[in-house]
């Protein structure tokens, strides 16, 4: 790259950043909006601060000889001035700028009923104590599902209009259902029928003392939601792949390689494989941060407390700083993981970084 | 056109997947049509919603019928003796017996052929008196003669005796067992057992105890102090089945979920399906006509979305303002408007806009309206048709999935509320199968049906992948 080309490709970085940055700000902003228009968050947080004057009042001795009255007009009186120190007496339009620079520069803030297993009611500390888990579980699926897909998705192109890839074309329909519908059958032939694999949850009860065992302990809890996905989505992500590779293997260059006598293997590799990588990867990346959040339900199913059950946990306790303490997270990560394939395919590619499609 | 069309329809015929997607469709909104018509919604509602009061002879958590076909040992059916019904089997006679009294007695017989036993028995009284209250013997007479007082009974004006209930029957039942067969059972056994067991050595275990099949007969006796005093009873011997889905935890009949399941789940994916196609379209086709700063503005509320988990500020959204499955629909199409479909579409019309056709519309005057809306849209429908068709089960399924969360609509009975009370009641854990199989079942053939149709029209209308 010369320097020209460098300062464009800054250039381009730069844009794609603020267009980025931009973009996230505003749905965090859409998020705050629709978590404080039902006056949820605003209530609950006037209701404990005047439950808590209430209680630090009629506990302090230097009141105990106040009149009934006087003591409610006390009690007004500090109300009053707590909610102007916190801010709640500005019109909401004002503190919701405040809430989305809080939430912006991850400043969580504090949830209202969660707790993490530490103790803390840090929405940042809870959000990272349940992260590693579901990352560990859906990083896993996905990776598996990619590899997968792919390998067969190659095989099924290379063998098109065989047995093979009239079968899996036959399965595809079962994609339509959802991978998390597929646990709940999986759950009852393994754990309620068999009794080999476990129901859900992410150990053994009580959990294993030395390294080795819990993480096999945890491995086994693995098994049915990885199969669950596997059922749901790779027959689906098979047939895009194969019909994808197809499309590919037609063009002339790859005719015409045919045509030089190149063996099939680097004709794939170099060929097909090579152009049609980027959406694939695209794809994959997207896949695997939505997994992250999206997986509300499988995590539900199958019991396992990571940020979905999390999220869900939140939902019906009506935690909202825990809910969009999630959704600023995620949406750092997916905005975070776009900018990266951008910056990546800018690099690699020439005509994005000049603009021309 | 129209010959393009009805060609492309028998081409559709040939299909054997496509027929077999249509006909399982056909048979799911007939289902839909019955359903609607022959159990209105508010009494669908208020039978789903009406508590036990409703549900008070029907089994818990019973297995549909027709499970006994394909079971060695048959199930009991719930069997129901009511003496204010003429009905075989049920007896009442009132005897005057002095000035005021008169002596009450009531045989209700019943044959029990069964190999299980019965799941619960009640007894529900009523009573008509004004100051002194019936009183009632109550005696129970097995098959082969043996005779159990159960209880005596003063009566309410209403009321019930839970004869599965009564521990101190058990116990009597227990230690009778231990007497008779030398040997304590090594469970605690419940009436329902110990009142229809077979008094051998196989009642000591759990697991070998049987029932006797037979003519059972309980016989209620006893005093009426007022002239006008009346006494009515109803024994429910409740079975193992019931009906064509069973019941679940609150004994609730699952035929009237499961079948108001399926117009419910039909018209919220079909609904919401189409309704985000049409509108993305739209926007889609507005975008790429005129550009510009429409574009760059639609453009950027797409980004803004796709940056937004859709799932998570749907939970979020139904948390806050809890709401109906309808409000439901409108919020999920709020959201899904600006989605990435919009990004496809918008690439398919920016090629359009370039057709021959288009300039020819446009040289000759055709206002920008006509032309999008006349002329574009139309062009790229039946491309989309497919697509369409095969996002209604990920909707049917989204019903499904925030009924699991506990989110769906509060008084409809839909198949994702059956998961969730089952999964919330560890019917996978206790066994209870059916419970789920049932609206899994239905959920299932609604994907299949709208999937095989869907594919099958890919092939049709996107006929570039069939010659390769």
């Amino acid at each position: 790259m010369d320097k020209r080309e460098l300062y464009r490709f800054a250039k381009y970085a730069l844009t794609r950043a603020i267009s980025l940055i931009v973009v996230v700000v505003i749905a965090v902003y859409i998020t705050i909006l629709i978590a404080n228009m039902g006056g949820y968050v605003d209530q609950i947080i006037k209701s404990e601060v005047r439950f808590n004057i209430g209680v630090e009042v009629n506990q302090n001795p230097a009141y105990k000889s106040l009149p009934p009255r006087a003591k409610g007009e006390l009690i007004e009186k500090l109300y009053q001035k707590e909610i102007a120190r916190l801010g709640l007496d500005k019109p909401f339009i004002l503190r919701s700028y405040q809430y989305l620079i809080q939430a912006l520069s991850l400043e969580l803030g504090r949830a209202l009923y969660l707790t993490s297993d530490t103790g803390s009611r840090s929405v940042r500390n809870i959000i990272i104590e349940r992260l590693p888990v579901t990352v560990l579980l859906f990083t896993t699926i996905n990776l598996i599902l990619f590899f997968f897909s792919l390998f067969v998705g190659l095989y099924a192109s290379r063998k098109y209009e065989s047995k093979f890839d009239k079968i899996i074309v036959a399965l595809s329909p079962l994609s339509s259902i959802p991978g998390w519908f597929y646990g709940i059958f999986l759950i009852l032939v393994f754990a309620s029928l068999l009794h080999v694999l476990p129901y859900g949850g992410l150990v053994d009860a009580p959990p294993p003392q030395d390294t080795l065992s819990y993480t096999l302990s945890v491995l086994k809890h693995m098994i049915l939601p990885i199969l669950s996905w596997l059922i749901g989505y790779s027959f689906i992500q098979i047939y895009v792949r194969r019909t994808f590779f197809l499309m590919f293997s037609n063009e002339d260059y790859v005719e015409m390689a045919k045509a030089k006598g190149l063996p099939p293997r680097i004709i794939e590799r170099r060929y097909i494989l090579r152009p049609t990588l980027p959406p694939i990867i695209t794809d994959f990346a997207l896949m695997l941060i939505s997994s992250w959040m999206g997986a509300i339900i499988t995590e539900r199913v199958f019991n396992w407390p990571g940020i979905g059950t999390l999220f869900y946990m939140a939902a019906s306790l009506l935690d909202s700083p825990v809910i969009i303490g999630e959704v600023v997270v995620y949406a750092y990560l997916l905005a975070i993981t776009v900018f990266v394939l951008d910056i990546i395919y800018a690099a690699v590619d020439p005509r994005i970084r000049l603009g021309v499609t | 056109m129209s010959y393009r069309i009805k060609d492309q329809i028998k081409e559709l015929f040939q299909y054997k997947y496509a027929l077999i997607g249509i006909g399982i469709l056909l048979v799911l909104i007939g289902i839909s049509i019955y359903t609607v018509i022959a159990i209105p919604y508010h009494q669908a509602t208020y039978l789903w919603r009406g508590g036990e009061g409703i549900w008070l002879d029907y089994p818990r958590n019973a297995m549909p019928s027709w499970i006994n076909f394909f079971l060695p040992k048959k199930l009991p059916e719930t069997i129901i003796l009511d003496t204010q019904k003429t009905q075989k089997g049920v007896t009442k006679v009132i005897v005057p017996f002095g000035e005021q009294a008169s002596k009450v007695r009531i045989e209700l017989t019943f044959n029990y052929l069964y190999d299980d036993f019965p799941s619960e028995i009640n007894l529900f009284y009523s009573a008509k008196y004004n100051v002194s209250s019936p009183h009632l013997t109550i005696y129970w007479i097995k098959p082969e003669g043996q005779r159990f007082k159960l209880r005596e009974l003063t009566l309410r004006k209403n009321g019930a005796y839970y004869i599965s209930n009564d521990g101190k029957l058990a116990l009597n039942l227990q230690n009778y067992y231990s007497q008779k067969i030398g040997e304590e059972p090594n469970y605690v056994m419940s009436p329902e057992i110990g009142l229809f067991a077979v008094e051998d050595k196989s009642v000591s275990k759990l697991e070998t105890a049987t029932p006797l099949k037979g003519r059972y007969l309980m016989v209620i006796e006893g005093t009426l102090f007022e002239k006008n005093s009346d006494v009515n009873v109803k024994l429910v011997v409740y079975g193992k089945v019931y009906g064509a889905a069973g019941t679940d935890h609150l004994r609730r009949d699952l035929s009237i979920a499961l079948l108001w399941g399926t117009p419910i789940a039909l018209s919220f994916g079909v609904i919401a399906a189409l309704s985000i196609a049409m509108i993305q379209i739209i926007i889609a086709a507005i975008s790429a006509w005129f550009a510009g700063r429409v574009d760059f503005i639609v453009q950027k509320i797409t980004e803004v979305n796709m940056i937004l988990p859709f799932l998570p500020i749907l939970i979020m959204i139904s948390v806050f303002y809890s709401f109906s499955i309808w409000m439901l629909l409108v919020v999920v199409i709020a959201l899904s408007i600006f989605g990435s479909g919009v990004k496809t579409y918008r690439a398919v019309f920016l090629q359009i806009k370039e057709f021959p056709y288009v300039e020819a519309a446009k040289a000759y005057g055709a206002s920008s309206l006509r032309i999008v809306f006349l002329y574009i849209i139309p062009k790229v429908l039946p491309t989309i048709i497919p697509s369409l068709v095969l996002s209604v089960s990920d909707f049917v399924f989204l019903e499904a999935a925030m009924a699991l969360l506990g989110l769906g609509d509060p008084v409809a009975p839909t198949w994702g509320k059956i998961i969730e009370d089952a999964y919330s009641t560890g019917a996978l854990y206790k066994g209870y199968f059916y419970w789920v199989l049932e609206p899994s079942f239905l959920l299932i053939l609604t994907a299949l049906g709208f999937a095989l149709l869907g594919f099958s029209l890919d092939k049709i209308f996107n006929p570039r992948l069939k010659e390769r």
